[in-house]
Order: structure tokens, then C-alpha cells, then sequence
């Protein structure tokens, strides 16, 4: 049975669905063509669309929220609460205009870029010196990174809290820039890890011969040659940084050092009842920019989300 | 011209590496230095806090002011605190619920990604954009959906004669609980069904078409040819699924804030009640401690899992 699988899963293909899969190897085309219509339209259509449509209801829902007008959003009766005819930008203006929310989008933006980019830094260097150096005890070293992906922020923001207050970091963006990297290395690392593995020896050796440094291996051979990987390991870190809360709920205080998902839920929510449109306005401003950068990378996205657990 | 090729080439007397040069080439010694920014990182921001943890959860500090040891009173202090257990029940039964549903579910939808349709590509795309979005802008969403008053689920309802009055979502204890799970879940399954749909397409085919001549009815398929390829796969998802739901903080800070009467309160949150609102830090870091030994009960699951997938590949148990 085992050695069937001769070929490893394609995964930066998986979503667009042009993985070279074993069935292109072997001629063999499986048994579906064998189904009747009405057949797959009951176990594979009907329960295909419940779930996606459960999947993506609630940002319906948010967006719809987002540009309806107040009385209509606590008029259920009324309206038809499903779809609005008289869309209003009243939500979206107050937000851009009455908030600090240019500036939160701004602060998340800032913080997520540098901490990013210290992280893919550290990381290539790390990854590059235990897949390739192999100095002694490179093995233990992977095996600590990967268990440092292991910990959770949830049971290290009490002493880190104490650790950025001893540091003078506490209410600044560099709270965040230097604790994210706690979270976003081993997980790069270990992602490159995986990438660095599939250069062959050969080109490296050559360059050795030719006298090339290892500062130059790195920077001329072994990076051109893993673009892919560092696009993954980007914008993986990318959007960790910005899902991130705990952190960013404990180390910031003040109202102009917010990032967006802990001003949102902090600043946004008062006990107005027409709270509503203004909110969900917001949810959908901070989660816009990494739909639209999931949109130009899905395929760098799953590799870099199966990879980290393939190794 | 011919002259030239003739002569002897001038060599460099060929001289003794010096002791510096012999160090620039260790391996070693490169080594240490391409090691150490992420190593000082890790040090600094996640090793020292981790042990600055355990000591400040046998101290009395609060915000503010250092504070002196005092033993294990923390934690006998929260073996007679009904709270604590109550939120170690909660995340008990929020990791175990919403985890084996995000497994079926996620599997399930992997098999049904898997076939040949149209519109494949779009369709997969699709299913992750949960995984995408913040996890607390999502939860803010679905705080809307389960409003009490103006609740679309409890309007539809409503609509369809299921139920007269409003549902009360977030403040009735079981209902509450049965929210924040199933939003975990929302969001845990496009993860879940995309790993293993990674895993899926190494499946060949022609084992299928061998099972189909052989009579194999579609369960009989599953159960004896998917699910034992997908088993190493399956372990490690299912590790990382259980531990990033046991340690959830930002879904149920969004949504309840551990309430109502701290029937959602997860051993995440409490800690940050207590540590950070209450400011009694050492309290708050011993229940955060105390979520260590379930976290080293799953990475030893994770290992046994990732050993048992190399046997599998053939590859040497070393």
C-alpha cells in the first residue's frame, strides 16, 4: 500500500487545482464518471453549498450591516432584512472621518510590515545555517524551533507584559514589532526549513569551488532560487501579525497606538444601539486589505499554511 | 601567441591558512553568527518570559510591584477557586466539541473538494477566506448575528414559526457556550479541510478503480483506503487544531468576555482577567501555567503522530 505514494502532495497547486496528482502519473481517472446527475447533485452539491454559504454569511452579513442605513438595520419588519435598496455611505464615512481608524489601519500596517520583515531576516539566516551549515547540534536546534511554534501567546503575555514594561517598550509600536517575531520565526524558519531542503547540494558546491563565500551562497544561489518560499513565508507572517490580538490588547494603551482588531473592540463599542453600522463597517475595513492580498497569493497562501505542518 | 601558451604559468607560493582564516571557515563558527538573531529573539521574548512565568506565578506581584515569593499559594489559592475549575471545564469541553466537529466537518468537506467540478479552484478559494480575515473582526460578526434583539437567525425563526420569541444567544449559559463553539468552529474547518485536502490528492486513484472491480462499496472505500493514508496527516492537523482551541483567547474576548456568569470564560481569558484587569499578575500567571501540562499531553501527541508517519513512508524509526 505504502509505496503508492511515490509523490509528494504538490501544495502550492492544491487550490488551484492544477496539482500534478498521482492520477496524471498512472492513467488512471478514478470511479466518479461512474455517478448519475442527480446522484452527485445530492452528495456532493446540495451539501457543498450549505457549507459554503454558512462559510461566507457572516461577511454577507457584515458587508450588508456595513452600508445599510440605521433605521433599517433595527427595522426588521419592515424591510426585508436580507438585502437593502438604498445602500448609505454614513458608516463608512464616520469611520474614516470621525475616527482614529486611518491611523489604526496605519498603526497594523507599520507594526505588521517591520515585525514581517526582522522575522523573514532571522529566519532565512536560522533556516539557512540548520538545513545547510549543519554545525553541530543543528538538529536539536530544529527540533526547539519547531517546539517554540508550539507555545502560545496565551501563556506568555503575562511576563512578557512585565518584560516590555522593564524594557521601556511599553505603549509603543516596538512592543509589538519585537514580540511578534516570537510567534512568526519558528514558524518561518521552519517553513523555509522545508524550502531550502529541495535546492540540490550541487549548485552550493560549485559555488564553493568557484570560492564563493557563504554570504554569497545565500544571497546569490539559495534566495533567487526559493522566491516562492519567501513570498509564502510574507504574507503568512503578514497575516498572523495582523489576526493578532492578545498582545496588542496588553502592551497598548493609549487610543492612537492601536492596532485595528484591539481598537475595534475596544473604541467602537458603547452603548449606542446604532452602534451597529459603524462597527461592522470597520470589521470589513481591517479584513478588505488581507482578502485582497489572499486574492493575489491563494496559492503561495496554502503551501505556506500545509507546509508548516507537512514538515 | 603560441609562445604564450608555452611559458610557465606563474603560480602563488602556496602558504599556511592563517588561524584566522581557519576560523572564518569553520563551520561552526558561521554558523553561530547566522544564528543569532533568531536566537536572540527567542531568548529574549520567549524563553526568559517563559521562565519569568513560572516564578512570577509563585510571587505575589502585582501591576506595578515586584513581588516576593511566596510558594504555591497561587495555585492552592485556585485549587478551592470554583471559578478556575469552572473555566477548566469550559475549555475541556470548548476544545473537545468544537475539535471533533471541525474534524468531521473539515474532512468531509475536503472529500467534497476533492471531486471533479467546476468552478473547482474558486470554490477552494472561497472556503479559506474565514481562515483569512482576524479572527476578532469575524467574531464581531457574529456578535451582530447573535444579538438578542436583532438577531437574523432568531428573526428568520421567527419567520418560520420554529420559535415566538427571541432567542437569547450570548446570555443564556448553554446557548452562549453552543455560540462561541460553533464560530470556533467557523472558523477552524476551512483550515482543517484544506490541509487535508493537501493530503487527499496524494491519493492515487487507481487504488479506487482496484476497490470499485472489487465490489468495494463507498464507506468500504473510506474507511479502507482514504482514512489510513490520511491518518499521519490527520494526527498533525488535528494537534494544532486542539492546541490553538485550547489556548483561544480573541473569539470569546470578542464575543462574551466570558460571560454570561463566567460560563465562557476559557483558562485564556480568566488569566487575562485576573493578571491584567484584576492586576493580580501572579494569580493570573499560575492559571496560565497550569495550561501547560494539556499542552505537553498534545505535543506528545504530535510527536507519536509525526514517528508513526515516518514508518509509514518506509522511511527508518531511528
Amino acid at each position: 500500500m505504502t509505496d503508492l505514494r511515490t509523490q509528494p502532495a504538490d501544495l502550492k497547486a492544491v487550490l488551484s487545482g492544477t496539482a500534478r496528482t498521482v492520477a496524471a502519473d498512472d492513467h488512471s481517472v478514478g470511479m466518479s464518471y461512474l455517478e448519475s446527475l442527480p446522484r452527485r447533485l445530492v452528495t456532493l452539491y446540495l451539501p457543498l453549498s450549505i457549507i459554503v454559504i454558512v462559510l461566507l454569511f457572516p461577511f454577507y452579513w457584515m458587508a450588508l450591516t456595513a452600508v445599510k442605513p440605521d433605521e433599517q438595520l433595527l427595522d426588521l419588519n419592515t424591510y426585508n432584512p436580507f438585502w437593502t435598496w438604498n445602500p448609505t455611505f454614513k458608516h463608512i464615512h464616520k469611520l474614516l472621518f470621525d475616527s482614529y481608524y486611518p491611523l489604526w489601519l496605519w498603526n497594523t500596517m507599520y507594526v505588521a510590515i517591520c515585525a514581517t520583515i526582522l522575522s523573514i531576516v532571522a529566519s532565512v539566516l536560522a533556516a539557512y545555517a540548520i538545513v545547510r551549515l549543519r554545525y553541530r547540534g543543528a538538529q536539536w536546534v530544529g527540533g526547539f524551533i519547531f517546539l517554540a511554534y508550539l507555545v502560545p501567546p496565551s501563556i506568555l503575555f503575562i511576563p512578557l507584559a512585565t518584560v516590555v514594561f522593564q524594557y521601556g517598550l511599553f505603549d509603543t509600536p516596538f512592543a509589538l514589532i519585537l514580540t511578534y517575531p516570537t510567534i512568526l520565526i519558528p514558524f518561518s524558519t521552519w517553513l523555509l526549513m522545508g524550502y531550502f531542503k529541495t535546492i540540490p547540494f550541487e549548485l552550493e558546491e560549485c559555488a564553493l569551488i568557484d570560492g564563493a563565500s557563504r554570504w554569497q551562497i545565500l544571497t546569490k544561489i539559495v534566495l533567487p532560487l526559493s522566491i516562492p518560499g519567501l513570498i509564502s513565508a510574507f504574507i503568512f507572517c503578514f497575516t498572523l501579525c495582523w489576526n493578532e490580538f492578545i498582545y496588542a490588547l496588553t502592551f497598548l494603551t493609549s487610543v492612537q497606538n492601536k492596532t485595528v482588531p484591539v481598537a475595534i473592540v475596544n473604541e467602537f463599542v458603547d452603548g449606542d444601539v446604532y452602534r451597529w453600522g459603524s462597527l461592522m463597517a470597520g470589521a470589513l475595513a481591517g479584513s478588505l486589505p488581507l482578502v485582497i492580498l489572499y486574492a493575489f497569493f491563494v496559492e503561495h497562501y496554502v503551501s505556506a499554511m500545509t507546509g508548516a505542518v507537512k514538515e | 601567441m603560441a609562445d604564450i601558451a608555452l611559458q610557465p604559468r606563474v603560480r602563488p607560493p602556496i602558504r599556511e591558512a592563517t588561524r584566522w582564516e581557519q576560523i572564518k571557515s569553520n563551520r561552526n563558527f558561521i554558523a553561530l553568527w547566522f544564528m543569532l538573531p533568531a536566537m536572540a529573539f527567542l531568548l529574549f521574548f520567549l524563553a526568559y518570559p517563559l521562565g519569568l512565568g513560572i516564578w512570577i506565578s509563585f510571587t505575589d506581584a502585582r501591576i506595578g510591584r515586584p513581588g516576593a515569593f511566596i510558594g504555591l499559594e497561587n495555585y492552592e489559592w485556585l485549587w478551592d477557586d470554583s471559578i478556575f475549575w469552572l473555566s477548566v471545564f469550559n475549555t475541556l469541553l470548548y476544545t473537545f466539541v468544537a475539535s471533533a466537529i471541525k474534524f468531521g466537518i473539515g474532512l468531509y468537506l475536503a472529500l467534497l473538494l476533492n471531486e471533479n467540478m467546476p468552478f473547482k479552484a474558486m470554490l477552494r478559494a472561497l472556503v479559506l477566506i474565514p481562515f483569512i480575515v482576524p479572527t476578532v473582526l469575524s467574531a464581531l460578526a457574529f456578535w451582530w448575528i447573535f444579538d438578542s434583539q436583532f438577531s437574523i437567525i432568531s428573526w428568520s425563526l421567527k419567520e418560520m414559526g420554529l420559535i415566538t420569541e427571541n432567542i437569547n444567544f450570548l446570555g443564556d449559559v448553554y446557548w452562549a457556550r453552543a455560540c462561541v463553539i460553533f464560530a470556533n468552529i467557523w472558523r477552524g474547518v476551512p483550515f482543517v479541510a484544506i490541509t487535508l485536502l493537501a493530503g487527499l490528492q496524494t491519493v492515487s486513484p487507481s487504488l479506487y478503480e482496484a476497490a470499485t472491480l472489487d465490489g468495494a462499496t463507498r464507506w468500504q472505500m473510506f474507511r479502507n483506503i482514504t482514512y489510513p493514508l490520511l491518518t499521519p496527516i490527520i494526527a498533525v492537523v488535528m494537534t494544532f487544531s486542539v492546541l490553538f482551541t485550547f489556548t483561544d483567547f480573541q473569539l470569546i474576548w470578542a464575543m462574551t468576555r466570558g460571560g454570561p456568569v463566567n460560563s465562557t470564560h476559557l483558562m485564556a481569558t480568566l488569566s487575562y482577567q485576573r493578571a491584567i484587569i484584576g492586576g493580580v499578575l501572579g494569580e493570573g500567571a499560575a492559571i496560565s501555567n497550569a495550561m501547560i501540562p494539556f499542552l505537553l499531553a498534545a505535543i506528545m501527541v504530535s510527536w507519536f503522530g509525526l514517528q508513526r508517519r515516518k514508518w509509514q513512508q518506509g522511511e527508518n524509526n531511528d
